[in-house]
């Protein structure tokens, strides 16, 4: 059974469908890649899926049959499901430490909370820079921070916005490292990336999108010799 | 690591885990000073009209903090404020007519110009302080309850609500400016002339009243310190600077800042309480936009988001005030705007930036770290 199920979804601005009867399933254990030309709709996905923006029409279900776009942004994030965002996402006036505390959740445990954040904080490596307030981190750890406050809270979805967008070579390299540690067999991970060296090093598939629609979707190997995707990527 | 320099400074344990005033020592400080004021104020029983003053700015303090903790702390800037000090001031007012009314007999001019009677029924039960003080917080709370639930729940932010909060205490302003509210309509309400069985002119009262506020002011920036310390705390820093993202992590933001806006009410109306008996009237006035917008300077000046620079702010401002208004009344409204513009441009973090004298603006402080 999937984790995440996507079902003819469409979402609109105005006259304009950012994505049109979209389809998509996640398996549990699964990284996922979702690739696609500027403004093919991919944020918009993980907007309908955290419940920021409400879809025209179609479902998101997760594994246990909870229905999404009928839940709050807070309700979708405690059913297990959190979002690293494009734009780095940290709280600037809180601490490493706090901004961590804060991904655990609300009601967690002070014992719980105490594990996550050390697993969190040496998983991410900013051990070194947990009462840094997290407004003066470099963009890379702040990256990181972000990976680490979703972590924190034990997700069973995990969904990534650009991970590795403005980063080094050396500090894409480490983000991979820290994705393939975030894989577990009961949780599934959606990327989202323009880097193809990055996406083939974390993902198992690829699904294409193109003007809110799916163009392709199976290993990346077969979607580098796709000629629809090649056609795509090369028009724009 | 990406081999950035750690520019930023190391901060020490104290000042996350807020045990006190541990971490902020200009905070305890000042806490330190309202209260050796308010001995001062006992043992040295200065000229009436000092004590008065002071306890006027301690009023206003009490009030720029209120207002600090919702748009410092919360990042909801109120510019009706002035509604929540109002309806404490009210209330506080009914309580000293009744009072008066019943110990000396004699009947509150409103009642005469009204040609009542008696007082309409709902002053029934303000004779009785209690009483009194719980309709005067219970009344802010309702208010600000069901105007921060409609306008956190429709998710009205930023700039709308402040215009909507300017609109409701203007429009509370020519409400209370009606005869017929039985609340004094534009002449207020005055003569005040019994306060607990005393009569307001026996010596002491005016020293009791101030150090009452003093008292208070310590208490509630103990109280507001050991809020914005605490996990709460760091929720509503989190909710300030990004509300969408801080719901993406399960929090519901709607109930925190209800919660802190509600508080943030009954704060302001306890300063209104207090307020009122020291100046001996209340009419709409203290409805107008004006004071509303002056509460948001006082906070602005004083560096916002910090609670000794909401009292620093109110004080500075305000004792400004009581001076020039006596010296140059007309060139009031022309200081306060060049104050403004002098805070806004050199100190960008208010006048707190003096206090740690960085008087550089922050983006030169911040090391290069950002983009
Ligand atoms: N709130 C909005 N209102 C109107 N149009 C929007 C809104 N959000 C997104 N769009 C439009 O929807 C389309 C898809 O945007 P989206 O951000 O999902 O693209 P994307 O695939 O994430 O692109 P990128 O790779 O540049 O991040 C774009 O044409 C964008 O302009
Ligand atoms: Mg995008």
């Amino acid at each position: 059974m999937s984790a995440l199920v996507i079902d003819g979804l469409t979402v609109v601005f105005g006259a304009f469908r950012a994505l049109d009867g979209l389809s998509l399933a996640v398996d549990p254990g699964e990284v996922r890649a979702v690739i696609g030309p500027n403004g093919a709709g991919k944020t918009t996905l993980l907007d309908a899926i955290t419940g920021i923006t409400r879809p025209k029409s179609g479902h998101i279900h997760l594994g246990d049959g909870l229905d999404l776009t009928k839940r709050s942004e807070a309700e979708i994030a405690r059913a297990g499901v959190r979002r690293k965002f494009q734009k780095p996402s940290v709280f600037p006036a809180l601490t490493v430490r706090e901004n961590l505390g804060l991904g655990c959740g609300p009601g967690c445990p002070a014992a719980t909370r105490s594990a996550r954040l050390a697993a969190a904080l040496s998983e991410t490596g900013l051990e070194g820079r947990a009462d840094v307030p997290a407004g003066a981190l470099a963009h890379g750890e702040k990256q990181w921070l972000e990976i680490g406050m979703v972590l924190a809270s034990e997700p069973r979805v995990i969904l990534l916005d650009e991970p590795v967008a403005g980063l080094s070579d050396a500090e894409t390299a480490r983000t991979a490292e820290i994705i393939g540690t975030l894989r577990r067999p009961d949780r599934a991970i959606l990327v989202i990336e323009h880097d193809m060296a990055f996406v083939e090093a974390v993902t198992d598939r690829v699904t294409v999108l193109h003007e809110g629609r799916t163009l392709f979707e199976g290993g990346m190997a077969q979607a580098r010799a796709d000629a629809r995707v090649i056609e795509v990527f090369l028009g724009r | 690591m990406s081999g950035a320099v750690d520019l930023s400074p190391r901060i020490p344990a104290a000042r996350r885990i807020g045990a006190g005033f541990g971490g902020d020592p200009l905070l305890a400080g000042l806490v330190g000073l309202v209260l050796a004021s308010a001995l001062g104020l006992v043992l040295l029983q200065p000229a009436p009209y000092l004590v008065n003053m002071i306890g006027q700015l301690a009023a206003f303090a009490i009030l720029a903090v209120s207002l600090d903790l919702v748009w410092g702390y919360l990042g909801i800037l109120s510019l009706g404020h002035g509604l929540f000090f109002a309806i404490g001031g009210y209330v506080c007012a009914m309580h000293l007519l009744a009072h008066a009314y019943a110990v000396t007999g004699r009947a509150p001019d409103l009642m005469q110009f009204m040609g009542w009677k008696s007082l309409p029924a709902y002053w029934a039960g303000l004779t009785n302080a209690p009483y009194a003080l719980a309709l005067a917080l219970g009344l802010a709370v309702a208010v600000a309850f069901a105007f921060g639930l409609a306008s956190f729940r429709s998710r009205v932010n930023g700039v709308y609500f402040s215009i909507i909060s300017q609109a409701l205490v203007y429009v509370a302003m020519l409400l209370m400016f009606r005869n017929d509210t039985g609340l004094g309509g534009n002449n207020g309400m005055t003569g005040f002339d019994v306060l607990f069985g005393w009569p307001m002119s026996t010596p002491g009262i005016a020293t009791g009243l101030a150090v009452a506020t003093l008292v208070a002011l310590a208490g509630v920036l103990a109280g507001a310190r050991a809020l914005v310390a605490s996990p709460l705390g760091r929720r509503m820093l989190a909710c300030r600077d990004d509300e969408a993202r801080l719901r993406t992590l399960g929090y519901g933001t709607t109930r925190l800042k209800l919660g802190i806006w509600c508080l943030s009410a009954a704060i302001a109306a306890l300063a209104g309480i207090l307020y009122v008996p020291q100046v001996g009237i209340i009419n709409p006035r203290v409805l107008s936009p004006d004071l509303s917008i002056e509460i948001a300077v006082w906070v602005a000046i004083g560096g916002m988001g910090r609670l000794s620079g909401a009292v620093i702010g109110a004080v500075a401002v305000n004792a400004l005030k009581f001076w020039l208004s006596a010296a140059l009344p007309e060139a009031w409204p022309f200081i306060l705007s060049g104050l403004v513009l002098a805070v806004v441009l050199g100190l960008p973090n208010g006048l707190l930036d003096l206090a740690t004298l960085r008087l550089r603006p922050t983006w030169l402080r911040r090391g290069g770290a950002r983009p």
